[in-house]
């Protein structure tokens, strides 16, 4: 079996299956009657192989779901129900720096107890994934930003991971570097099968990339609206189609920030 | 697997390779033995002014000069001592000492650290503790040790093992303490439970604190075993200490400073050449040494 065939077509999920099923979630922080509730009662499913993009204002507790749902955090009331691993990506690309570029994806292999062969010809695979055969032996410190954030992207994939949880990744990259790893995300996502649920609060970005896109409320964080992509991919995040989507989408959240402009 | 890994040779991937290249750093070529003079002459230069203020102080005849020799006699004795027998022999009891002491220390205060760092109840009772002890001069624990163990190197390892145990346990605990939390979120959510996470994501993450504990433990260990030597002095043991309280003994001035220069050389290439390098070493794999 390959590395980055992660969809297998026997064992995997069949397309439109359900993989992650959130359902009626609370989550709560802080001593119960003087606690601050993140989470309201916010229910949501992705299908397999979907990219699904969770957009909202701050305080609409995307970063808590993704957290609940990776197994992080633990959930206050509801239910969170995933068929297959899920792997978590955050803005920093949160390397280790003592290892180098291949270490850092061998290294949920060796969690995995992956004998020493396999890890070795699956980080091989991995690195030509991500375009960065070549860097393997270089050391987090040594690569660009966005050279950093395609390693942990790799490194997620090598816990074969059937969900992809990413937060914010590209926030902290330049737009020029962002546009580019938008088109690397999408093919390894058509090449690799993997489902996506990505967390951003750039509603380009979102069209750019989602199937479909969820907006968040916030304080406490539900489901205020959905919206599908019909948009043929790949997508120009310049162009007319995009903005007006995303101008749409915009306004819906910019409601949702009005709502909270008396306290 | 080889349509899946299949990469278009296309403007995306010319673009991706190209700003890949553009972000690397340039770091430009280094004349190796230009950086070695230029870190090496001011330490030379600092070495030749000591000498000089030295014998600037013998020549005003402020002591005689069977107290007070210059350099050069003391340099000659040197050079005679270290050929001879008895200081070799005197080094090497002072070093086996100096490193089953260091040893112990590094034993013991690995575990309390470890302990520590795992017990919540642990660490408030006792973690202010440790640093309190840091603060007791090491040799004011001799007459305590003497009457515990007697004139005898267990007294002597006892007091190194107080002196250096503490910063070695705090050095592990203040590493364990500053590791980014993103870091240790990042090895949960790939799959580090129990000894893995421990053995791949805490201790290596905690390495250069650790490092820092062990070099300021070894500072002590080498305070403490020479406080030692000169208080509990073993007959049958020539050791270096008991060279410096001899050579005191017989107004042998000339031998003593010798004695004293080679105290110092010990510790100072313990100190840069063992651990600095590894200190070195690790701030350069993690990229904290700016090039």
């Amino acid at each position: 079996m390959s590395a980055v065939a992660l969809a297998d077509p026997i064992q995997g999920p069949r397309p439109d299956e359900i993989v992650l099923s959130v359902r009626d979630v609370h989550k709560a922080y802080g001593p119960s009657g003087n606690h601050v509730l993140a989470l309201e009662g916010i229910s949501l499913e992705v299908r397999a192989g979907e990219f699904v993009c969770l957009v909202g204002a701050s305080g609409c507790g995307k970063t808590t779901l993704l957290n609940l749902v990776s197994g992080l955090d633990q959930l206050s009331r509801g239910q969170i129900r995933i068929s297959g691993r899920t792997s978590l990506l955050f803005q920093e690309a949160a390397l280790f720096p003592w290892l180098t570029a291949a270490q850092n994806i061998e290294l949920p292999l060796r969690f995995a107890k992956t004998p020493r062969g396999r890890r070795h010809t699956e980080v091989d695979e991995l690195l030509r994934l991500v375009r960065l055969d070549g860097f393997g032996d270089k050391r987090p410190h040594e690569l660009s930003g966005g050279m950093r954030q395609r390693v942990a992207v790799a490194r997620a994939l090598a816990q074969h991971a059937d969900i992809l949880l990413m937060d914010e990744p590209f926030g902290a990259l330049d737009a020029m570097t962002r546009d580019l790893l938008h088109d690397e995300v999408e093919r390894i996502w058509r090449e690799t099968g993997v489902t996506i649920v990505f967390v951003t609060h750039n509603v380009r970005e979102a069209v750019r990339l989602g199937d479909r896109i969820i907006v968040l409320t916030s304080r406490p964080g539900r489901v205020a609206e959905e919206f599908t992509v019909d948009l043929p991919r790949p997508r120009n995040i310049s162009g007319p189609e995009v903005a007006e989507l995303a101008y749409t989408v915009t306004e819906r959240l910019r409601a949702e920030v009005r709502r909270h402009a008396d306290g | 697997m080889a349509d899946v890994v299949r990469l278009p040779n296309g403007k995306l991937d010319q673009e991706i390779r190209g700003l890949d290249n553009l972000e690397l750093p340039l770091r430009p070529g280094v004349d190796r033995l230009r950086g070695l003079w230029s870190g090496l002459w001011p330490k030379v230069a600092a070495v030749g002014i000591v000498l000089l203020v030295w014998q600037l102080i013998v020549w005003a005849h402020v002591r005689p000069e069977y107290v007070l020799p210059g350099p050069v006699t003391v340099l000659e004795r040197l050079a005679a001592d270290v050929t001879g027998p008895d200081l070799p022999r005197a080094t090497l009891i002072t070093l086996q000492r100096a490193a089953l002491g260091f040893g112990l220390a590094l034993a013991i205060g690995t575990l309390l650290g470890l302990a520590i760092v795992r017990s919540r109840t642990l660490r408030s009772a006792v973690a202010s503790l440790i640093t309190g002890l840091q603060t007791m001069p090491s040799i004011a624990w001799f007459p305590l040790a003497i009457l515990l163990f007697g004139l005898n190197e267990t007294a002597i390892m006892f007091v190194i093992v107080l002196g250096a145990a503490p910063s070695i346990a705090n050095g592990l605990i203040a590493g364990v303490d500053q590791i980014p939390r993103i870091l240790l979120r990042a090895g949960q959510v790939l799959g580090a439970r129990g000894y893995d996470s421990y053995r791949h994501v805490i201790f290596p993450a905690a390495l250069p604190s650790f490092v820092t504990g062990l070099k300021q433990g070894w500072a002590f260990a080498w305070r403490s075993l020479m406080a030692g030597e000169l208080l509990v002095i073993i007959a049958a043991q020539q050791s270096i200490g008991v060279r410096l309280q001899f050579a005191r003994e017989f107004s042998d001035a000339p031998g003593l400073l010798a004695t004293m220069i080679v105290i110092l050389f010990i510790g100072i290439v313990v100190d840069l050449v063992l651990f600095g390098t590894l200190d070195r070493a690790i701030r350069r794999r993690w990229g904290l040494l700016g090039s």
